[in-house]
């Protein structure tokens, strides 16, 4: 779960990470009031979850609170590469001395934490990192230990780091990383992180992603995705249960297991195909997650055909059968046909259910290949 | 022989009075795996299913039994406890098959085991079977038989796919071996890849990858350079976007990081053939025995 700046912010403070005064707000009034509150000189930041806002005309500086709500008008609503921007976060301008880059991950090669900085902050460190690597100080933290004060210096003397700015970042960096830890996320990074005119040291930007496996023990978890919009379909999967990612294309596909999905897909576009969504089903899909499935599916108007691709292990292929029919009761109208192969567990069962059953929307295939070419060749010249 | 798990291997399984602890040991019993113990917390003294005894901590149930493996089946919130558990009880192998653990857990656990000399297949697993001798997990029985490859896969289903394409040719394996589908798992394809290439009874080794991290693009220069058996792989995910998780926890694209066409270029540059598809990888494996 990737968060917005401002909730990462709001995270920040309860760590103990400077980061400027500020309030997000969902209208140019709000942001007026905000800035009246703050007052002087701020700074209003459409909140998205796409780089680059800043050259988008995403991040503007106002002078005074009618100034403010002059930008937000501007800012809220503005279509950033695809993203609607809903909320502004309304914060004190403040002086730069210096910029930094500074973050927290799991390295998965390392099988470890990694800690990065760099005095090249403010612009995209994977930039940096492509045409300066030198400049970017790199410590691996074991978590078996955790963050050792030496880990701290080799990041500041490593990334060359101004000496007046060590004891202030060297503190950000500690509180990064106890925010790292305790959240369970998988990246804290601050990008600037800035050396102000009075010396103090702030993280002026906020990125943070979340494990949601370790939801069960954080409850505020549930409250921040919450505030994280996803498309409809994906929404809807996310209230079933369901593993649902949206693509563009016109063949609906459901598996059962990570990668047999992927692999459905896969084929689907070697055999001329778009697939319009990944799906699985998962271990032990009975009949009601595939009606539920299939449901989902066909909300998606761009559908043309469906590829429901089983291979049954704990799941039961005559399960998945009956769950392909009571959906189709389900959906009356339905034009769309759907090219099911089933093999594994129960399959002749399931197999001898779709032929009795004789649906005239259900084809079946022998094969994972041939139902591939089967729901490609069934949606060319088709419309929804 | 086989890697890792044999008809001598004795299992002890955590969580064996769960309903998937049930399911499962049932199966793997009844496929002739020697499962001497189970292991539930207040429920040590019972008799599982009047044949299993079951012990309150793994390190009775090794100290009673002579359990030298262990099978976990517990819910996620308890899984690095478990999986710590067996390893300072003193078994060699641990197999996870929970899904859904923090990443934080595992980083915690990953570095404990591996000091400890403990092999870890999982978690997010199907477990692991050595066909004709035993089963560890979840996999169907029904698709395989003893023979000559060794199948290694990040993945459960898929795996069970390209088993079921060379069970259809007559063809069977020596280990099949789900190591799992999270970012930090406790085997990587290296440490199965190293165990395969040692094993008389494999001739040659299938590799199942999928999108994210860069364990292929490893296992691709590790083969180059440790492997004389021949190695088919398959990479799952092509159509993946980037910065979406595709069902498993580890299958992302980041950036321009851990794409599916960069894994099948690393395997093919240092010699591995890549399946374009499921059936295309078992004809491939096949086709190296002959």
């Amino acid at each position: 779960m990737d968060l917005f700046e401002y909730q990462a912010k709001d995270l920040f403070r309860k760590f103990g990470i400077a980061v400027p005064d500020g309030k997000v707000a969902k209208s140019a009034a709000a942001a007026e009031k905000v800035a009246a509150k703050i007052g002087g000189r701020v700074v209003v930041k459409a909140q998205v979850q796409v780089g680059g806002r800043g050259k988008a005309g995403g991040i503007k500086l106002a002078d005074d609170p009618a100034g403010a709500k002059a930008v937000a008008e501007q800012i809220v609503g503005m279509d950033i590469k695809g993203h609607k921007v809903k909320r502004v976060l309304v914060e004190r301008a403040g002086d730069i001395r210096s910029e930094f880059y500074a973050s927290f991950l799991l390295d998965r090669t390392a099988k470890a934490y990694l800690g990065m900085m760099s005095a090249k902050g403010g612009v995209d460190i994977e930039e940096v990192a492509a045409t300066d690597p030198g400049a970017i100080a790199r410590v691996h933290i074991s978590p078996l230990t955790g963050l050792q004060p030496y880990h701290v210096r080799e990041l500041l003397f490593g990334a060359q780091i101004p000496k007046e700015a060590h004891k202030g970042a060297g503190e950000l960096l500690t509180k990064m990383y106890a925010c790292f830890v305790e959240m369970d996320a998988s990246l804290v990074e601050v990008n600037p992180m800035v050396l102000t005119g009075d010396g103090a040291v702030i993280a002026l930007d906020a990125k943070v992603s979340l494990d949601e496996n370790a939801a069960y023990r954080h409850p505020e978890f549930e409250k921040l995705s919450a505030d994280i919009p996803l498309p409809k379909q994906e929404k809807i999967a996310k209230e079933k249960g369901l593993n649902y990612v949206k693509l563009d294309g016109a063949i609906g596909i459901i598996g059962n297991g990570a990668g047999l999905t992927m692999s459905t897909l896969d084929v689907v576009a070697q055999a001329g195909g778009t697939p319009a969504n990944f799906l699985d089903v998962g271990g032990g899909a009975n009949a009601a997650t595939m009606a539920a499935g299939i449901d989902l599916i066909f909300s998606d108007r761009k559908v043309k055909a469906l590829f429901v691709n089983i291979f049954g292990g704990i799941t039961r292929c005559d399960e998945v059968a009956r769950g392909i029919l009571g959906a189709l009761d389900q959906l009356p109208n339905l034009k769309a046909p759907i090219v099911v192969r089933l093999d594994g567990t129960n399959a002749t069962e399931g197999r001898k259910i779709l032929d009795d059953a004789a649906h005239p929307n259900i084809a079946m295939a022998p094969t994972m290949l041939e139902a591939a070419s089967k729901a490609v060749s069934l949606t060319k010249g088709r419309r929804a | 022989m086989s890697i890792l798990l044999d008809e001598s291997t004795r299992v002890v399984v955590q969580g064996i009075t769960g309903s998937e602890g049930t399911f499962h040991t049932k199966r793997n019993l009844a496929y002739g795996t020697k499962v001497v113990a189970g292991v539930t917390p207040g429920k040590g003294g019972q008799k599982w299913e009047d044949q299993v005894p079951v012990f309150d901590t793994v390190a009775d149930a090794v100290d009673e039994t002579g359990a030298n493996a262990s099978l976990i089946f517990v819910p996620a919130r308890f899984a690095q406890d478990a999986i710590l558990e067996a390893a300072d009880a003193g078994v060699g192998l641990v197999v996870c098959i929970t899904e859904g653990i923090p990443a934080r857990d595992m980083s915690v656990v990953y570095p404990y085991v591996r000091a400890k000399g403990v092999t870890l297949i999982g978690p997010n697993c199907p477990g692991l079977i050595s066909p004709g001798k035993a089963n560890m997990g979840i996999i169907p029985v029904e698709i395989t038989g003893p023979g000559p490859i060794g199948l290694v896969s990040r993945s459960g289903t898929l795996t069970y796919q390209v088993m079921y394409e060379m069970f259809t040719r007559g063809v069977g394996q020596s280990t099949c071996i789900g190591i799992g589908g999270d970012p930090i798992v406790g085997s990587n394809f290296i440490d199965i890849l190293g165990r395969f290439a040692e094993d008389p009874d494999t001739q040659a080794v299938v590799l199942i990858g999928e999108i994210g991290g860069d364990e292929e693009e490893r296992a691709a220069s590790f083969i180059k350079e440790n492997v004389a058996k021949p190695v088919v792989a398959y990479v799952a995910g092509f159509t993946a976007p980037p910065g979406k998780r595709m069902g498993h926890a580890g299958a992302i694209v980041s950036g321009s990081k851990g794409t599916a066409q960069a894994k099948a270029e690393a395997f093919e540059s240092m010699g591995v053939r890549v399946g374009r598809n499921p059936t295309e990888v078992a004809e491939l494996a096949i086709a190296a025995i002959d």
